[in-house]
């Protein structure tokens, strides 16, 4: 069975099918089916060789497929767990005849029911026919029929691209202006140039159903859904509610009848999910039908024919795992013949109960994007979620909000410019504090529901936040008052700062009072039967069902939500942590707050506790695990940042933590701290110091000289990393990093040099360095935007002597116990007298690589890393110390953006990092799995492309060879101005575009819009500032249109290299290449 | 919504464990089974179910209230529970159709009920010992309150049909509505315990619909001219319903017949069948029920506590749905008489509407004649 994935992690497209894949994977086998996977993601579950039982990591496109199927000749293909994407690539297969060629089956969904529910006309048709509702629309495929289409059916309009994923290019339109701008780019987005205009439903409910129906017509709903926020918003940008509250179980059973009536028009075996809009009120909609009519006007919105983000939140919603029953049904089992995973007695057929309620949050990388446009619409913008459960409303949303790890926004944040009374309560990432903020001011209830759309149920909810927040500012914090707040979800943090005490203060309290959370248990069944399933959420209520069980017990903390600098990767490790301790004979205990990932299945681990991964969360539950005996130990080092933080609380807290001490952690994250180990070692770094002020940092960078790099200690993804080029900038730095209050300011040397990456693992006498990666741009591009590539082509034999010596040295002097990430730069003028390798930073934790570095040497870093903590040396485990001999394969990760989904925000690749996720090209040569890195992450340039050239001047010199191979290799060329009068200084023809967007037409925007280009390199001059002003709309053009674009000569230099090389490669199995075995 | 204004109430069980909680409803004692239903929506319809006529029913989705109480939805012309436990009932519900608050209803209808306790942990203890007799209290000591509910009679004691089912027959819709139309079938309904939405149901399809007390006679039903019967639903244990059977005897193989729930088991018990009582029961909106003919599963909506033996049924008789979860059965039909009978509710309100085709079934079997 060939199960495609969905490649990279994009906005729209996220952990959430690797859930699905992995599901499915376990499914069939389980079935005793052989499961051949393909998928370009390496930081990805499935895509490990124990998971599926043939694993290629290729770039998705139809060639790489039907090689596959032509090497492995699969009997079927499961379209519909790889998102859009594997949905997408079945169409293409099939339309190509190549699943016919093969004689493969196209199982679950049939492909006219694929194209059934893409095309918008079809799909209007079909449900015409089966009598059920669709907003009045229109579909589009020119401009003019656009404009017909406005006359016709008036603004406001929504807009929704045919065939793209997470809404792309669409919108809604109120202007003319914006109806323009919005059907144009959802013409371009669509690759069936195809757009449907449909009737605005703002204001109206938002309600998806997940369905289920098998090959006997057994149909049964897993789950309904409501959107707090009211239609106009992309459900993955709505907070979403399970199950739906606000409908009477007429408007229940109506929507639900409708859903399966849809499920069974389109003949699906497998999962569906169904989208409506459900009219809120009479007095705001005007009824059709006849006086008096009971049920509502509905719509259906949006059907997809395939598992979803929506049902994998209502797999874990509800515990019923959909994406593995789906995978049965479609091999021809039935509902009735499955039994249900959860209870292990009772039948997969039947619709989960739920006693909790469940809320997720989306998770929007506005953090990171503080200029981009907040606004949200039909085009998803969040790059992951959190959910959470409880017993309450109120509860869920706050540990939903704990959840999304924002910081200072807590519940009580506001925006300091609401003080004067304006509150966006239009739909934007921060529609929640301003309408909390609102109520605070006075706002009643429904006023805020008559202005936002949002139902009262949910306002009068908020309402009852604010009522308690009162209380609590007001109040003596008694024993009652402390409960019934506890029981709304209130943090004791946020209990603390109301009633004027320390978050340790109310935690005394509660040990005093008796007040603590018992764990329920997910079962889908609401306790009506015993299940076997450990999957548990906290909630103030008085009986336990999490009681502590005996034996060795080991808790993995995750990494929360996915955003981005903090992916998936961090996902893979946390499950192969879990599986490692299984392995080990110990129990393994999850914890997490990401409804999308493998490891909040219930299956990962021996316990999985659904909870915000904070101080309270994490106390609580380890106290819940220790029950009256000791505590067992958590493991923070696999949950990227969120897990690292953690230690110290748990330390304070006198809780144990497995493998590096949190004394450990602080020494390699504390600057000072770290100089002084590495001058004790003799190990050089880059001239740098931390600072606090702005008094200290200048002098400080006058000292080491600028460009420097400036960054906050104690961040991930490189979050407000900057080079500086002057004191100028310094100063503004500082301003802008004040105002944030973080904690101390790191100012090092800016070196341009090569920059080396490694994952080792140390037990404390010896140290493993699976591999060695080198970055394919130089230092200063965050390393997890960077191209890197195994093993290292560029680096000497001292170099890399000196690298193993260093990192294993640091390691044990660190104290780390478990995985080590430790930067170098190559820069061998700083180190005169040494072989020029320097520090960049340690990270004592899992990092993005490790998925990446485990995947291409087969060493499985982390199960000894768990070992390692578990007692046991690298030698007992087999793995002599030193570097692990290098596979004569060349793997090449590459970083995928969703640039174009995330309107003012500027591409260019700096020390901050920008990606959502990663693609792996791996090959026998440099040049082909470069070729398939960029074929895998859209960065490809073919021979031929005309490409537009913008340089800084800084770069034009070292431009001259890649100008001159892009000449070779018959690629047309254009420029602006000054790069222009530099390609003609090299005797190379050019055609100039000028950047100046209202000195005349065509200029820069106007060719890469209308396809004149193909490829865009753009350099930039230092750091922020006006030199990016420039360039800005250069690359956004390129972004918009979906085309490369190169901000870094070396990104571009490797693209043009594979380009220039022989157009060939391999496709096999990872562990194909693993073995060196040439085909 | 609960606060700390509403006063202290106890669940108090027949087994000795208490549940502290907050005061809902009306201010007056409550006795009954206690029962759970798993239904995330529909609590308007449970309550009005005369099926759950001596009992107190619990709830065991927390949130309820949410969406007020409407004109629409109640299953009779009163709530039918003896008391009502929930985790939180909110009083600040949100639906266009809402007319009141579900605590003004349980007040006015002089239901007491109450919030804030652990319904999970309730509805566990019913699930491990099965359901009991329990009292709802809020000004006697939980000890009080225990020996006060031993002194009344367990709900399988007591006929709670003769409570709940009509005191005169009448015609659904009134008279002017239910005019006959030429042609149209006349199905009468022996009410047991009968919902609105039976009737509505079979109106909808064209028939008139004569409803009639319990103790009616098969001769008096016969004298009807119904076209056919349908068996209603009802409360209570169906081994003290001898003279219903008997009725039912006296109709087989004269009119087409449809059983459901109560009406299935009496119907049962006519063929032969033992009934027993099931531990906790069935009652939700997500019951899996496999058609034996078809092997197509349905999503049904069921409240019952009894089942039927399917042990002391003639050929004739076949078990033509089974509960996919414990194998219980769920339907029987006759190989020659046109007469079939369902345990779960075609009628749903609440649940799923999946199984209405069962009112088209049996109206088909009445207008073929």
């Amino acid at each position: 069975m060939l199960i495609i994935g969905s490649g990279p992690i994009v906005i729209g497209q996220a952990a959430e099918f690797d859930y699905a894949g992995t599901q499915a994977c376990k499914a069939m086998r389980e079935e005793g089916i052989t499961s051949v996977l393909v998928n370009s993601n390496p930081a990805t579950i499935m895509t490990d060789e124990d998971v599926a039982d043939i694993v290629y990591i290729e770039p998705l496109t139809v060639e790489v497929i039907e090689r596959i199927i032509a090497a492995e000749r699969p009997d079927g293909l499961l379209p519909t767990l790889g998102g859009q994407t594997g949905l997408n690539l079945a169409v293409q297969l099939a339309e190509a005849g190549i699943l016919e060629r093969y004689d493969v089956r196209l199982l679950g969904t049939p492909l006219h029911t694929i194209r059934l529910a893409e095309d918008r006309q079809l799909f209007r048709d079909l449900l015409t026919s089966i009598g059920e509702p669709t907003p009045e629309s229109a579909i589009v495929e020119t401009w003019d029929q656009a404009e017909a289409a406005r006359d016709a059916l008036g603004l406001p309009l929504v807009v929704r691209p045919a065939y793209t994923l997470g809404g792309t290019g669409g919108g809604i339109a109120h202007t003319p202006e914006e109806y323009e701008q919005i059907v144009r780019g959802g013409l371009a987005a669509s690759p069936i140039t195809q757009v449907l205009v449909e009737r605005s439903l703002l204001g109206w409910k938002e309600l998806e159903y997940e369905v289920m129906r098998d090959a006997a017509d057994t149909c049964i709903t897993i789950c309904n859904m409501e959107n707090m926020d009211p239609m106009g918003v992309h459900t993955g940008d709505s907070i979403v509610v399970a199950p739906s509250q606000t409908l009477s179980d007429r408007d229940y059973q109506l929507l639900r009848t409708s859903a399966l009536k849809i499920i069974r028009a389109l003949g699906i075996e497998g999962g569906c999910n169904v989208q409506f809009a459900l009219a809120p009120r009479p007095d705001i909609v005007p009824w059709p039908g006849a006086e008096g009519a009971t049920a509502p006007p509905y719509y259906v919105i949006e059907v997809n024919p395939r598992v979803s983000r929506s049902s994998a939140l209502a797999s874990k919603a509800t515990g019923y795992p959909i994406a593995r029953i789906a995978s049965k049904i479609a091999i021809g089992r039935r509902l009735d013949e499955i039994s249900n995973p959860v209870t292990g007695r009772t039948s997969a057929a039947f619709e989960p109960a739920l006693d909790y309620c469940v809320v997720k949050i989306p998770r929007w990388p506005f953090d990171k994007f503080p200029f981009g446009d907040r606004r949200l619409g039909t085009q998803m913008k969040a790059t992951g979620e959190v959910m959470a459960i409880d017993r309450t409303f109120e509860g869920a949303l706050q540990k939903a909000l704990r959840s999304l790890e924002l910081g200072e926004r807590s519940l009580l944040w506001e925006h300091p410019s609401w003080a004067e009374g304006a509150r966006p309560l239009h739909a934007t990432d921060e529609r929640l504090w301003a309408l909390l903020s609102a109520l605070r001011a006075g706002t009643t209830p429904i006023e805020l529901s008559r202005t936002s759309g949002i139902d009262p149920w949910f306002t009068e909810r908020l309402a009852r936040l604010v009522a308690m927040e009162r209380r609590l500012l007001g109040e003596e914090l008694t024993r009652p008052l402390l409960r019934a707040a506890k029981r709304l979800g209130f943090s004791d943090a946020i209990i603390g700062t109301l009633a004027d005490r320390l978050p340790e203060q109310v935690r005394a309290l509660r040990d005093e009072w008796d007040i603590r959370p018992v764990y329920k248990m997910v079962d889908t069944c609401a306790a009506e039967f015993e299940a076997v399933t450990p999957y548990f959420y906290s909630t103030y209520d008085e009986q336990n069902d999490a009681t502590p069980e005996p034996g060795e017990r080991v808790l993995v903390l995750g990494s929360g939500p996915i955003r981005i600098g903090q992916g998936i990767e961090f996902d893979y490790a946390s499950v192969h942590a879990a599986r490692a301790l299984q392995r080990a004979g110990v129990g393994a205990i999850l914890a997490n707050s990401n409804p999308e990932t493998v490891s909040t299945d219930f299956d990962t681990s021996d316990r999985l506790y659904f909870e915000p991964l904070d101080e309270e969360g994490v106390r609580d539950l380890v106290e819940n695990e220790a029950g009256d005996g000791e505590a067992s130990p958590a493991i923070v080092q696999f949950g990227g940042q969120t897990a690292v933080n953690l230690a110290r609380a748990l330390q304070r807290a006198a809780l144990p933590i497995a493998g590096s001490s949190a004394d450990s952690i602080d020494l390699a994250e504390d600057r000072g701290r770290f100089e002084r180990v590495l001058t004790s070692l003799g190990i050089p770094q880059p001239p740098g110091a931390a600072v606090r002020t702005l008094d200290e940092a200048t002098p400080t960078a006058d000292a080491v000289g600028y460009p420097v790099l400036v960054r906050p200690s104690y961040v991930l993804g490189g979050r407000a990393m900057e080079v500086v080029q002057d004191r100028h900038e310094l100063a503004r730095y500082f301003a802008a990093a004040l105002e944030e209050r973080s904690g101390p300011i790191l100012i090092d040397k800016y070196l341009e040099g090569l920059e080396v990456e490694v994952d080792a693992i140390c037990d404390g006498e010896h140290v493993l360095i699976p591999g060695i990666m080198e970055h394919i741009e130089r230092a200063g591009v965050h390393s997890g935007d960077s191209m890197a590539v195994y093993p290292p082509q560029h680096l000497t034999e001292p170099q890399i002597a000196a690298i193993v010596d260093y990192t294993t040295r640091m390691a044990l002097a660190l104290g780390v116990r478990g995985l080590v990430n430790i930067q170098y730069v190559i820069a061998p003028a700083i180190d005169r007298t040494g072989p020029g390798v320097l520090v960049i930073e340690a990270n004592p934790r899992a990092s993005r690589t490790v998925p990446f570095i485990s995947k291409v040497t087969g060493v499985p870093l982390v199960r000894l890393a768990v070992n390692v903590m578990l007692g046991h040396t690298l030698r007992e485990q087999g793995f002599a110390p030193g570097l692990w001999p290098a596979r004569e394969l060349v793997a090449v990760k590459a970083p995928v953006f969703s640039m174009s989904k995330l309107i003012g925000v500027d591409t260019y690749l700096g020390p901050e990092m920008k990606s959502t996720g990663e693609v792996m090209g791996v090959d026998f040569t440099f040049a082909a799995a470069v070729r398939k890195a960029l074929l895998a992450a859209d960065l490809a340039v073919r021979p031929g492309t005309p490409v537009l050239l913008s340089l800084a001047s800084r770069t034009k010199p070292e431009a001259v060879p890649l100008i001159e191979a892009l000449h070779a290799a018959g690629c047309p060329l254009y420029a602006t101005e000054g790069t222009a009068l530099h390609v003609r200084s090299l005797g190379i023809p050019v055609e100039l575009v000028t950047k100046r967007l209202n000195e005349g037409h065509p200029n820069v925007v106007d060719v890469i819009h209308d396809g004149t280009v193909g490829a865009v390199i753009n350099t930039i001059e230092g750091g922020r500032a006006s030199h990016l002003r420039d360039g800005f709309h250069i690359r956004r053009a390129a972004t918009e249109t979906r085309i490369p674009c190169f901000t870094s000569l070396d990104t571009a230099r490797a693209a043009i290299q594979a380009l220039s090389a022989p157009d060939s490669h391999s496709v096999l199995p990872l562990s194909t290449y693993r073995e060196g075995v040439r085909v | 919504m609960t606060s700390a204004t509403h006063p202290r109430a106890w669940l108090v069980l027949a087994d000795g464990r208490a549940f502290a909680g907050e005061a809902i409803g009306a201010v007056v004692h409550a006795t009954g089974e206690v029962v759970f239903n798993t239904s995330m929506t529909g609590y308007q319809e449970a309550l009005t179910d005369p099926s759950y006529g001596g009992q107190i029913l619990v709830m065991t989705y927390p949130l309820q209230g949410n969406y007020g109480v409407n004109a629409h939805d109640a299953e009779s012309a009163r709530l039918q529970v003896r008391g009502f436990v929930v985790r939180e009932l909110t009083d600040l519900p949100s639906h266009w159709q809402s007319t009141r608050t579900l605590d003004a209803l349980l007040c006015d209808a002089g239901v007491p009920g109450i919030a804030g306790i652990d319904t999970r942990a309730l509805t566990q203890h019913l699930r491990a010992h099965g359901v009991v007799m329990g009292t709802i209290t809020r000004d006697e000591p939980p000890a009080v309150a225990l020996a006060r509910l031993h002194a009344e009679p367990d709900y399988g004691a007591v006929d709670h049909v003769a409570a709940v089912s009509t005191a005169e027959a009448y015609t659904f819709g009134g008279a002017r509505e239910a005019a006959p139309a030429p042609g149209a079938p006349h199905v009468v309904v022996l009410d047991l315990g009968v919902k609105r939405s039976i009737m509505r149901h079979l109106q909808r399809r064209g028939a008139t619909v004569t409803t009639v007390p319990h103790h009616t006679s098969a001769e008096d039903i016969l004298a009807l001219r119904p076209d056919g019967v349908v068996l209603s639903p009802g409360p209570g244990d169906p081994q003290l319903l001898d003279h219903v059977v008997q009725t039912a005897r006296g109709l087989v193989g004269r009119t087409p017949l449809l059983g459901i729930c109560l009406g299935h088991q009496v119907l049962g018990r006519v063929f032969g069948a033992r009934t027993y009582k099931l531990k906790f029961g069935h009652r939700g909106a997500n019951h899996p029920v496999r058609d034996e003919h078809s092997g197509r599963t349905y999503i049904t909506a069921q409240n019952h506590g009894y089942a039927i033996d399917p042990d002391g049924l003639p050929a004739a008789v076949r078990v033509s749905h089974v509960h996919l979860n414990d194998g219980t059965v769920e339907g029987l039909a006759h190989a020659a008489l046109p007469l079939f009978t369902i345990q779960y509710h075609a009628e749903a309100s609440p649940g799923p509407h999946d199984s209405e085709y069962l009112f088209d079934r049996f109206l088909a079997t009445v207008t073929d004649r």
